[in-house]
């Protein structure tokens, strides 16, 4: 019977626990069990509305929720192609046998695979479904009485009454207090709990009835509900006074703002992801890059971007600096305080000079320009053996580990009688290993060296393929230094020069210092950028902070109804006092709420406290 | 920096010292749930010598549901008088008198278990007095690792394990001003035995800077929050587990030819029944769900700062998203006929799994931008 009282108000699928139970009215658009719509005999029609129902209902969203939990897992266990591609190439190599079927069922996708859309997509339109017909349902209930007084409060989980005796009526002084437990109770003539009289009576206007009384009552605890933020009505009849009162009408719109607000984030982000573009571009010491498609290492563009007008700007690094831990035994040589010094400039104005550093990116034009790594850049000169320069770049190196090693190609495709590549190894601090072979015991320049095996052959970079210019592709080559062969490593320190193998020339690791008194400086540094546009960002953070503030009201805002009812009794010496509550989802401090009513209330109309209150709220926690 | 050295060392010792101190909690609540089936035994026999009255007030308590049995009369009765009680109550306070049915505890839960023997509640009380003092020693423990660290400490798999438990013993003792939730104490006694004890031998690492990605506000914050809804989370998981056990017995209970042994953990007796257990689970889930909802919108603003995206499905990023979308599924489930209960707490206890799954196997085996368990 609880169920029934409880009715369908907020509105909610019909296997909500609070959801129209089976032979109660359902209102207009909520499913209810009248066993004819299930049936197959309604044909095409019914079936939509079967399946539309059965898509709307909590259990499938129940379902989906937990299959959307279970469909994320696999994108943590195999490598990504969105958030970790070298994983996926990488995955490839190591297991070439299980990674095309993997690749098959969009296991590096997993986010982006027709599975994993299909469950938050059906997700969706169930919630929607869902929340539509909700929200009209609750704009009308915000815009409705509190309903009717219900016949027998006494049915209700929370109950309390008392005995209001009227001053100067026989036996006036008794007043009793009880609370019942829900459902047990045989109706609403619970006897009152009555204790021998040295209590104050309650008062009575003079030459007031108790009808006159009772309907009082019920005034003063319409005031005091609605000071308290209960909507309020009068249900007056047959001799009985009643005020009808609900209260937390947030909770149920909180609930319809945080599932709205799921929805704008999901919107938010797929209209975003279309006009977003992300670029990386590593930048040297010196040298500029200018926003254009061009000019990008790599770049993403979402569907709708239109590449060709990117905010033209560009941007020089003039400087990029550092710190590295001395103090520290346990981290010596730990950088911190990354710090990328750039001029920025727009076509026709003056460059103005601003800073990239971690975790504050450098906002220009509607991009975010971030700073996700550094390197060293050495530069290299190579002369024929006439000395003519054939070749003279910085060339960026990559770290290899936390002391810098680093890995670096350089592609000589010009000028010389046959195509070279080298591959080197940069040493910021050279160390020998004891096996004999360099590594870097500190990443600052303080003794830095640069190591080059030397290839000559086919760089495979004539045919117009476009090749990074991090690999070498050594298919087509020969090794002319290095091991496996007979001819030592080119072994080079800043502002050396060293002859190429078979006399092909010469190869210079030029110092960008030369005048310096120690190696700090000798080596140019670059940083690798990454250029971020999405202006759908903001957006997502305002329907996710919506979300959460619907979802604290949601769950925290108590949505109660409280009836108080007076009934004269007969004789006409008192007024039967009644106080129910039912909570609308869950509310721990109903009871509580209740008694605090019923001692508000009997205070005002001057009935003393009742000392020996035995009530707690039988399905609520135990207070200690 | 000698200095920084000894007030880690400081904080080392203090760290064991509540390790020590939370293990002798746990024996203290151990033995006190020991003596709580002891007495659950003694009430049993009581009960059966008022076989008599308990068919008076049949009828009465065939009536109430259960969990509904706080009557007026039950709380203030002692547990092993509760059979003389209910014989003299009115036929309307039947519900109260469903506990001589064998629900001998459900309903009155903590009212019960404070009236009954005090030499019980003795263990509980020598339990949460330790916990405190662990608690101390704990707090003291981190505020010296952060002091000596220079920053807040939370930002390496030990501390933030130190951080954490630290958390959990915290909203208990809070809770436990208002909910006695004692029967709770030797889970989480020994959840913070053996995170904060295991964290200390296998995760501890040398006090060195921040990595510069974290160098951040919203490392204070965003960890923080997600400490702080560890803790509630694991108060629901505790509450869940003992829900399931309760509800087993319960069920177990209104069989009468069922073995005495397969009615399950006989301490249950004298815990609150499995609807008020569920309750108060979800109300810690809910709040541990709203700090967990605050964790993920943080840690994406701090994302968008640090790697230029506020989402990239990093696997932290994908765990953390498997967490929300799990107690996002539990509050449905609590909502959704035929999923209340058993179901919807073995949700919550997958939830936290997937909490604890997230802190240390992602953390150490899983590839990822949030590498910062500062193990090598």
């Amino acid at each position: 019977m609880e169920q029934q009282a409880r009715s369908t108000d907020p509105m909610r699928p019909a296997d909500h626990i609070d959801g129209a139970s089976g032979g109660s009215a359902a209102p207009e658009g909520t499913v209810s069990k009248d066993g004819g719509v299930a049936s197959p005999a309604l044909g095409f029609v019914g079936w939509m509305r079967w399946g539309w129902r059965q898509l709307t209902s909590m259990r499938t969203a129940l379902i989906l929720l937990l299959l959307l939990a279970i469909a994320a897992i696999p994108g943590s266990l195999v490598p990504q192609r969105s958030a970790d591609p070298n994983g996926v190439v990488e995955y490839y190599s190591n297991y070439p046998e299980l990674a095309p079927f993997l690749d098959s069922i969009s296991m590096f996708d997993v986010y982006a695979s027709p599975w994993f859309s299909a469950i938050y997509i059906l997700l969706f339109i169930s919630l929607i479904g869902c929340v539509l017909p909700r929200t009209k349902h609750h704009w009308q209930a915000l815009r409705s009485q509190p309903p009717r007084t219900p016949a027998r409060l006494a049915r209700l989980a929370d109950f309390r009454t008392r005995e209001w005796r009227l001053a100067g009526a026989a036996g006036s002084e008794a007043v009793g207090s009880e609370a019942a437990a829900g459902g047990t109770a045989g109706g609403d003539t619970l006897p009152g709990e009555t204790l021998p009289g040295d209590t104050l009576p309650g008062d009575a206007l003079p030459g007031e009835d108790a009808a006159a009384a009772a309907s009082r009552a019920i005034d003063l605890a319409q005031k005091q509900l609605r000071s308290s933020g209960y909507r309020v009505a009068r249900y007056d009849s047959r001799g009985t006074f009643s005020v009808s009162a609900e209260r937390g009408y947030l909770r149920e719109s909180g609930n319809l703002v945080f599932h709205a607000g799921l929805v704008g984030v999901l919107v938010a982000v797929g209209i975003g992801g279309g006009l977003a573009y992300t670029g990386q571009r590593v930048v040297i010491e010196g040298t500029s890059f200018t926003n254009t498609l061009l000019d990008y290492s790599s770049f993403n563009p979402g569907r709708f971007v239109d590449t060709d007008n990117l905010p033209l700007y560009s941007l020089t690094l003039d400087e990029f600096t550092l710190d590295y831990e001395v103090e520290n035994q346990h981290a010596i040589g730990m950088a911190t305080n990354f710090v990328a010094h750039v001029s920025t400039q727009h076509p026709g104005e003056e460059p103005k000079r601003e800073v990239v550093q971690v975790n504050k990116p450098l906002k220009i034009d509607g991009n975010n320009i971030y700073l996700l790594g550094n390197g060293y850049a050495p530069t290299i000169t190579v002369r024929d053996a006439a000395g003519e320069v054939v070749f003279h770049d910085d060339v960026a190196f990559l770290p290899q580990d936390d002391n810098m090693t680093s890995l670096g190609i350089v592609k000589v495709a010009n000028g010389l009688p046959v195509q070279l590549g080298l591959v080197g190894f940069f040493y910021p601090t050279v160390a020998e290993l004891e096996s004999g072979a360099l590594t870097s015991s500190f990443p600052a320049l303080v003794s830095p060296r640069l190591t080059l095996d030397v290839y000559e052959g086919d760089l495979g970079i004539d045919d117009g393929v476009p090749r990074s210019v991090y690999a070498l592709d050594t298919s087509e080559m020969t090794k002319l230094t290095g091991r496996t062969t007979d001819v030592a490593s080119l072994q080079i320190d800043p502002g050396q020069t060293v002859d190429l193998p078979n006399g092909l020339g010469t190869i210079t690791f030029e110092n960008a210092q030369p005048m310096g008194e120690n190696y700090l400086k000798s080596v140019k540094r670059f940083v690798s950028l990454q250029v971020h546009h999405d202006d759908s960002a903001t957006w997502v953070l305002v329907f996710a902070l919506l979300s959460l503030a619907g979802l604290l009201t949601a769950l925290f805002v108590p949505r109660r109804r409280m009836w108080v009812k007076a009934t004269p009794d007969a004789s006409g010496t008192g007024v039967r006092l009644e106080y129910a509550a039912l909570a609308r989802g869950d509310d721990p401090t109903l009871a509580a709420a209740v008694e605090a009513l019923e001692r508000s209330h009997g205070a005002s109309l001057g009935i003393p406290a009742d000392a020996a209150e035995p009530t707690t709220d039988a399905a609520g926690p135990t207070t200690k | 920096m000698p200095t920084a050295l000894t007030l880690d060392d400081a904080s080392v010792l203090l760290i064991w010292t509540a390790v020590v101190l939370y293990a002798l909690s746990f024996i203290a609540y151990a033995v006190d749930l020991g003596a709580r089936s002891a007495a659950a035994t003694d009430a049993k026999d009581a009960a059966g010598r008022g076989e008599q009255a308990r068919e008076l007030v049949g009828a009465g308590a065939a009536a109430g549901g259960a969990g509904a049995g706080a009557g007026a009369g039950s709380v203030s009765v002692e547990f092993g008088d509760r059979v003389t009680a209910t014989a003299v109550a009115p036929p309307s306070r039947g519900a109260g008198a469903g506990s001589a049915a064998g629900r001998a505890a459900t309903g009155a839960g903590s009212g019960a278990g404070e009236a009954s023997t005090p030499k019980r509640m003795v263990m509980a009380r020598i339990g949460t007095t330790l916990m405190v003092l662990a608690f101390l020693f704990h707090l003291g423990g981190t505020i010296t690792r952060g002091i000596a660290a220079e920053r807040v400490p939370w930002s390496n798999m030990y501390e933030f394990a130190m951080t954490g438990t630290l958390m959990i013993v915290l909203v208990y003792l809070v809770v436990l001003i208002r909910y006695d939730l004692r029967y709770l104490g030797v889970l989480i006694a020994g959840l913070a035995l053996v995170l904060l004890g295991g964290s200390a031998v296998t995760f501890y690492v040398e006090v060195v800077p921040l990595a510069q990605p974290l160098r951040s506000v919203w490392l204070v914050i965003h960890v923080f929050v997600a400490t702080l809804s560890t803790a509630f989370f694991a108060l629901a998981f505790g509450l869940s587990v003992l829900q399931l056990l309760q509800a087993r017995r319960e069920r177990l209970e209104t069989q009468p030819d069922a073995k005495p042994l397969a009615r399950g953990l006989r301490f249950l007796r004298t815990l609150p029944g499995a609807d008020a257990l569920e309750s108060l689970a979800y109300r810690f889930a809910i709040i541990g769900f709203a700090f967990w909802t605050f964790t993920l919108i943080a840690g994406s603003i701090w994302a968008q700062d640090a790697w230029g995206r506020y989402w990239g499905f990093d696997t932290k990023e994908v765990w953390t998203f498997v967490i929300w979308v799990l107690y996002a599924g539990y509050i449905h489930a609590r909502a959704t006929r035929g999923w209340r209960g058993n179901r919807s707490a073995w949700l919550s206890i997958i939830g936290f799994s997937a909490v604890i799954f997230n802190f240390t196997i992602v953390n150490m085996f899983f590839k990822g931008l949030h590498a910062y368990s500062g193990l090598t």
